[in-house]
């Protein structure tokens, strides 16, 4: 009997184990294995990091060269003291790994198309396998390894990246059980070896939310419902209002180079309202709305005589953040700023000698071609009247829990072969399309950041940014010698009018991109009489320029940017901290006569009226507590929709949103929109009527929000910072603030301005920078989110940068000893 | 007695297994104690309980008091249990003592009542 008890108490006990260490199912997602998530010694307990945590480190690598000693200041930024300079990259590979790994390797997971194979095809929702079917049929791993090859080409570049490669893997391989980061327990995996090919995809991930934006299937949708003139309406080239970076006005030299439409391009490629659409169902897409400010004045205009460089990178806001924060400090060079973890070097920042920011140029430079497979074995596609043999790629998708996936993609002469009737998105008609896009070029883009980060002057600069190709940036420059200059830089094919725009017939070589533009039309703004520089994405030049610049550039930041530097003088680097959050909207202000004037209050209701009197009474400001801007907002939003849904509802297919300028500068000049009228009615409507109802639908929503004691803007936006999990217990929601599209303070719901930086380039440099983050990667840290609030409240760190006898003195939060082995 | 040295030798064995075994080697060591230090089946099973649940317990209630409560909130959400750390703190030391509570008593029956 006591045999028979013990063994079946042995049972229960072995029964509870195997239950505790196997993730169950919760919903549509599973547990992490309890028994050793639970456990404190090995789980999550372990990452619940001490309040008065210091981090003393002693690390020694036969890598290293020589000493690098690292110092934490009170925000936890490292300063980087290297002996020698590729130690600072082993150290920045280190302390990036130290503090962000499960989110260096999940975004290089997320862009080699590899997110199955730790969270299983899908997870809370998610459908990660048509994710990374996606990434990996847009070709992001050929990419990466196009790219890889020149990068290990490089005598500058590859002892950098094999350093930083170094580093990261020093850290992982001190890691057990216990110091995983927290999300590893969670999803129960471990981290791989780190790789310079993980670096490359990391670039690549860049160049496709920068560079990857495009709506040619919705456009060749829409160019066969529309005519001709009703496209170039809904889609117009250019704006009334364009302000590009490029002042009107600066001299453009002639150039050589000369594009030719295709003979057949009438024919083939502008047969609009042809009713003959294609199905495709695009499942990624950037956000439209990544895209940043800069500026840089001249000593002409403030009041120290110094010049001073803004910058405030928009993108998707993430915990934790897509930047980390450091000091380099080598023999060679002294850099201060925003990291990417994944990659080497200060990105967005400033050295001893000048300062450096991005926007991003918005151009499209990816383009599709309908091939012409012969067969379904697709070996052979027509190709300029022969049948030409494509190779094959293979792309195997593991899978957690299931077998592998695999893609098989063939390779044209454009590129990977992207839809075909193999792939589940495919198109239901068996067409095939090859993606043609710049980022499939072999680049090496961290070669322009390694430079700039020693650069002492614009000579420096220049030479740093000749070789950048991809994603296309609008580089600013401010140096203590006083010089601000600004160029879009990179490489960009030279287009005729709409090349590109629709999908192209991939059977004539007479569509291919004919030539890059040659480096000399990329202008560059050195010193102009007006005192500044500046950019927020919209089209670098005027649309006189001699090559097509297809793309989407939103027009209103640029304007109210240059507007303000215009017309102020003595500007300090307050001055700047106020102007780069500030919430005036532009827009709106443009808006609001045209709305106003076509307004009939008199078909308002009592409640629909009061609203309307919020917006009326409205200051034109997007800070938190203003209702007016939530009216104004959910008003032309549902303007946007009732104006245009009846001619979109001609097709069940998607068609590209037209922009909000084209629509307010359509109505603005013409009165008798012809959108207005609903195709679907016998009567015809005006714009009033389209205005009107616009503002009904809007007050169904608005009324709800106010009853809700949620109108005021902050509310109504209703913010927040999301975990890359989109765990909400991981992430910052609701958080009360202004800002929005079109608005200097371009903080829209999950996108914003990611990294703020002023730089004063006085002697002694003054700089001010803070992101919507935290140093640590750890939801365990009071450093994972500690920069939040302040962010919010438009509030800035004034940023140290000191040699490594202050930081001795001064840094408090521990130091970490890096040395020869 | 007995029983008091069975928690103290099951809570010290209970921590250093782990050190270099899984999380769950714990229960060997504390079907071990029971075996050596044998007691009857229910007084066993306590000690056995209360060694990993006092050492689990205080384990994470160290940690968590050091954090400041911060991650303990935030997982306990997670896990869908509300957003109290204590409560998490209290479910870690169950799941602990449970487990070395029937690794206890499977040693206990495997001698003979003296």
């Amino acid at each position: 009997m006591r045999w028979f008890l013990s063994v079946l108490s042995a049972v229960i006990t072995v029964a509870l184990i195997v239950l505790l260490d196997k993730p169950v199912a919760m919903g549509n997602v599973k547990t992490p294995r309890l028994g050793y998530f639970l456990s404190p010694q090995k789980g999550f307990w372990q990452n619940a990091e001490a309040d008065t945590k210091k981090f003393d480190g002693n690390i020694q690598s036969a890598y290293l060269q020589g000493k690098t000693d690292v110092y934490f200041d009170d925000r936890l930024v490292p300063h980087v003291y290297a002996e020698h300079e590729t130690d600072a990259y082993f150290v920045q590979g280190y302390l990036h790994a130290r503090f962000r790994l499960w989110q260096m390797e999940f975004q290089t997971h997320a862009a080699g198309g590899r997110l199955s194979e730790i969270m299983g095809a899908s997870y809370a929702g998610t459908d990660f396998l048509s994710i990374d079917k996606f990434f990996r049929r847009l070709g992001m791993v050929y990419a990466a390894e196009q790219s890889l090859k020149v990068m290990e080409a490089d005598e500058i570049i590859k002892p950098e990246i094999d350093a930083y490669t170094a580093g990261v893997n020093a850290y992982i391989a001190s890691l057990d059980e216990g110091s995983l980061p927290l999300e590893y327990k969670l999803l129960d995996y471990k981290p791989e070896s780190w790789t310079n090919l993980k670096t490359a995809l990391f670039m690549k991930y860049m160049a496709y939310d920068l560079a990857g934006f495009e709506e040619d299937f919705e456009k060749t949708n829409a160019k066969h419902i529309f005519t001709k003139e009703q496209f170039k309406k809904l889609y117009p080239y250019g704006q009334d209002i364009l302000d590009p970076v490029i002042a009107k006005g600066t001299p453009i030299a002639k150039s050589a180079l000369v594009v030719k439409k295709p003979a057949t391009a009438d024919s083939l490629y502008f047969d609009f309202r042809k009713n003959d659409s294609i199905p495709v169902k695009v499942k990624l897409k950037p956000d439209p709305a990544n895209g940043s400010n800069n500026w840089a004045v001249a000593g002409s205009k403030t009041k120290s005589g110094k010049p001073i460089l803004c910058n405030d990178p928009h993108l998707g806001l993430n915990l934790p953040s897509i930047w980390y924060e450091m000091q380099i400090s080598t023999p060679e060079f002294n850099a201060y700023g925003a990291t990417f973890p994944g990659t080497p070097s200060v990105v967005i920042g400033f050295n001893d000698s000048c300062a450096f920011g991005f926007t991003n140029a918005e151009r499209d430079v990816r383009d599709y071609y309908e091939i012409t497979f012969r067969d379904t074995s697709m070996r052979e596609y027509w190709f300029d009247s022969t049948w030409q043999p494509t190779t094959f790629r293979d792309e195997v998708i593991k899978i957690k829990g299931a077998p592998a996936d695999t893609q098989h993609i063939a390779m044209t002469v454009w590129g990977p072969v992207m839809y075909d009737s193999r792939y589940e998105d495919a198109l239901k008609d068996g067409k095939a399309y090859a993606c043609r896009w710049k980022a499939h070029d072999a680049s090496n883009e961290l070669l322009t950041f390694n430079r700039l980060n020693r650069a002492k002057n614009f000579n420096d600069y220049t030479n740093a940014i000749a070789t950048y190709q991809c994603p296309g940036q609008n580089m600013v420059f401010a140096a203590k010698n006083g010089d601000i200059a600004i160029r879009q830089q990179g490489q960009f094919p030279a287009k005729w009018r709409w090349q590109g725009d629709f999908a192209m017939p991939g059977s004539d070589s007479a569509y291919r991109w004919q030539s890059m533009i040659p480096d000399s039309m990329n202008i560059t703004m050195l010193n102009p009489q007006r005192g500044f520089v500046s950019s927020a994405n919209q089209y670098p030049y005027d649309t006189a320029y001699p090559y097509y610049l297809g793309g989407s550039y939103p027009p209103y930041r640029g304007f109210i940017i240059n507007w303000k530097l215009a017309n102020r003088q003595n500007f300090t680097a307050e001055d700047m901290q106020i102007m780069q959050t500030d919430n005036y909207n532009v827009f709106a202000r443009l808006a609001k006569p045209v709305l106003t004037k076509y307004m009939d209050a008199s078909q308002l209701s009592n409640s629909e009226k009061k609203l309307y009197d919020i917006f009326i009474a409205w200051n034109l400001r997007n800070d938190a507590a203003e209702k007016g801007a939530s009216v104004f907002t959910a008003w032309y939003d549902s303007l946007m929709s009732v104006m245009y849904q009846d001619e979109f509802a001609q097709t069940q297919l998607p068609l590209p949103e037209p922009a909000q300028s084209s629509l307010l500068e359509g109505i603005g000049k013409d009165s008798l929109y012809e959108f207005a009228d609903d195709i679907r009615t016998p009567q015809k409507e005006t714009i009033t009527d389209m205005v009107v109802l616009a503002f009904k639908k809007a007050a169904e929503v608005l009324q709800k929000a106010n009853t809700g004691n949620s109108l005021a803007w902050g509310k109504f936006k209703d913010s927040g910072i999301r975990h890359l999990l989109r765990i909400p217990a991981l992430s910052r929601l609701h958080l009360l603030a202004g800002g929005g599209v079109h608005i200097i303070n371009a903080h829209k719901q999950y996108h914003g301005p990611s990294w703020r930086m002023v730089v004063h380039l006085t002697d002694e440099t003054e700089a001010y920078g803070i992101y919507p983050g935290g140093q640590s990667g750890n939801p365990g840290s009071k450093y994972y989110d500690n920069f939040i609030n302040d962010w919010v409240q438009g509030k800035y760190y004034r940023i140290k940068i000191v040699g490594q006898d202050v930081a001795a003195k001064e840094m408090v939060k521990g130091k970490i000893v890096f040395s020869k082995a | 007695m007995k029983f008091l040295i069975a928690i103290i030798l099951t809570a010290l064995l209970g921590y250093a297994a782990p050190l270099f075994l899984p999380w769950w080697s714990f229960a060997a060591t504390s079907f071990i104690v029971a075996v050596i230090v044998h007691q009857k089946a229910a007084s066993a099973f306590l000690a056995g309980f209360a060694g990993l649940f006092l050492l689990w317990g205080m384990h994470a209630l160290l940690l968590d008091s050091a954090n400041n409560h911060l991650l303990a909130t935030k997982i306990a959400q997670v896990l869908g249990i509300g957003s109290s750390a204590f409560m998490l703190v209290l479910v870690t030391a169950l799941v602990g003592g449970l487990v070395s509570g029937f690794a206890a008593l499977a040693g206990s029956f495997t001698r003979k009542p003296s």
